[in-house]
């Protein structure tokens, strides 16, 4: 699994964070989403995939198909 | 139930449940046309998968300048029309806008209120356990804790809360005259715009200090925008919260073997949080948008020009997400709701909402065990008439 965020889009509503807070953190000057993790171990990886489902300004995709 | 005929807002037979048509329209007419108070006929949205595409599609318009976008009831086209908040902003102004206001709303922000929030909280149970049996817990408690949380945050002196509890009331309410709703958005402007310039003179160590030093100063935005921003962050800030506090805890005192099991087990408190966000799904008259151009929404076409109203309590009824839908459950997953919308304007403050509720639910029923409702349900006003769904009153003994 690769995660690729687009902080552009991101809005700050924070759900990634509450979702998979080892792999997504938030900005402090501008709010917006930083990624922690490229590749998150396998125990973290559902999280991380139910943030991305979450988001709601679709800022986070999941490759699936690549090896972790 | 005649399809073909179809009111908006529909009325409610049971005050928990919304109005029981949605979940048939779900089934067998996704797109339906309602009437509207002033005859324009847009659609109704009910299922969870559309109103999803509808939020995050970014042609679907919430501008209420816009000729066809849908207007809910009269004086809510006065204020919805006079709002110049990033909540009724496209992009790429809203982006620009909310930027502004994004790092006061993070998580790690927000978490460090918490203790803060916690002292309220205990200081209002304190002061509510002596007052008189079956006093009215929404004007003592669920009122009283997000504005004096938001009024703190924004730098607002907490108590000239009666001019914006008075502002939401006539603003937000389904009966307001366009007369009255124009003489009360005049009223919190002036009083707003007094309030920023006294902090031009003397900032603080608040947003809206902050805001006037980093924006309003070098001019990335105009007074009037400004003025908009704060009195959204204001408004969001206390009505919604208020109303979700009072009817969670009436939800809660209404389900006695779920609430003796968050007293039991105060782990499950932040999954039951999220289920009477869903359950009871206050935005109750929907999040309104307009077709900038012939949309796809899950294989049906709206076209250029139509209004659409996602309805966010039939989104977060949809069995085909939340298995049994009507039933109150503590324990079941309902991270995926639509509680707070969904797409760019989902709501800016829900980590500050989901933390106050957490930590009323978490004291009250363990500081007040044998709080019990005052009076008869069929008694209590729900907010039919307003634009946030609620109870009026809430008399509570214990």
């Amino acid at each position: 699994m690769r995660i690729i965020v687009d902080a552009s889009r991101c809005i700050a509503a924070g759900q990634c964070v509450l979702k998979a807070p080892t792999v997504f953190d938030q900005d402090q000057d501008e709010g917006t989403v930083i990624l922690l993790t490229e590749r998150p171990a396998p125990e973290h990886r559902e999280d991380a995939r139910l943030a991305a489902r979450v988001c709601p300004a679709q800022a986070i995709t999941i490759v699936e198909d690549e090896i972790a | 139930m005649d399809l073909n005929k179809l009111y908006y807002p529909m009325q409610r037979r049971c005050p928990f449940d919304p109005p029981e048509e949605y979940s048939e329209l779900r089934s067998k007419n996704r797109f339906a046309r309602v009437r509207l108070w002033d005859g324009t006929q847009p659609y109704l949205l009910t299922d969870y998968s559309d109103i999803r595409v509808v939020l995050s599609h970014p042609r679907f318009s919430c501008e209420p300048v816009r000729e066809g976008f849908p207007h809910i009831f009269e004086g809510r086209k006065v204020a919805d029309i006079a709002d110049r908040s990033f909540l009724r902003l496209d992009n790429p102004e809203h982006d620009r806008l909310r930027r502004m206001v994004m790092k006061d709303f993070t998580v790690r922000k927000v978490e460090q209120l918490r203790p803060k929030i916690e002292s309220v909280v205990e200081r209002l149970i304190e002061n509510f356990a002596r007052l008189p049996q079956g006093s009215d817990f929404v004007e003592h408690f669920s009122a009283p804790l997000p504005t004096e949380i938001i009024t703190l945050l924004l730098g607002i002196p907490y108590e000239d809360h009666e001019i914006f509890h008075r502002a939401t009331r006539i603003q937000f309410g389904t009966k307001s005259t366009p007369a009255e709703v124009r003489e009360s958005l005049v009223e919190l402007f002036a009083y707003l715009d007094a309030l920023i310039t006294r902090k031009e003179k003397d900032p603080q160590d608040d947003i809206v200090s902050r805001l006037i030093v980093e924006q309003l100063t070098p001019g990335n935005v105009d007074r009037q925008t400004l003025i908009n921003i704060v009195r959204l962050l204001l408004s969001a800030g206390h009505q919604t919260t208020q109303n979700m506090t009072a009817l969670g805890v009436l939800t809660l005192l209404q389900h006695p073997d779920q609430l003796a099991l968050i007293k039991k087990r105060p782990d499950t408190i932040p999954g039951a949080v999220e289920e009477l966000l869903r359950y009871s799904s206050v935005l109750h008259m929907g999040a309104r948008r307009l077709a900038l151009e012939d949309i796809d929404v899950n294989g049906v076409v709206v076209k250029a020009g139509e209004g659409v109203i996602c309805s966010i309590p039939a989104a977060n009824r949809d069995e085909k997400l939340f298995p049994d839908p009507d039933r109150f459950d503590v324990t079941r997953d309902a991270h995926a709701h639509v509680a707070f919308g969904f797409g760019v304007h989902q709501c800016l403050g829900q980590v500050l909402a989901r933390i106050e509720l957490q930590v009323v639910y978490g004291r009250l029923f363990t500081r007040l065990p044998n709080l019990r409702l005052a009076a008869p349900l069929d008694q209590l006003r729900f907010r039919h008439d307003m634009f946030v769904y609620g109870i009026h009153e809430l008399p509570l003994a214990w």
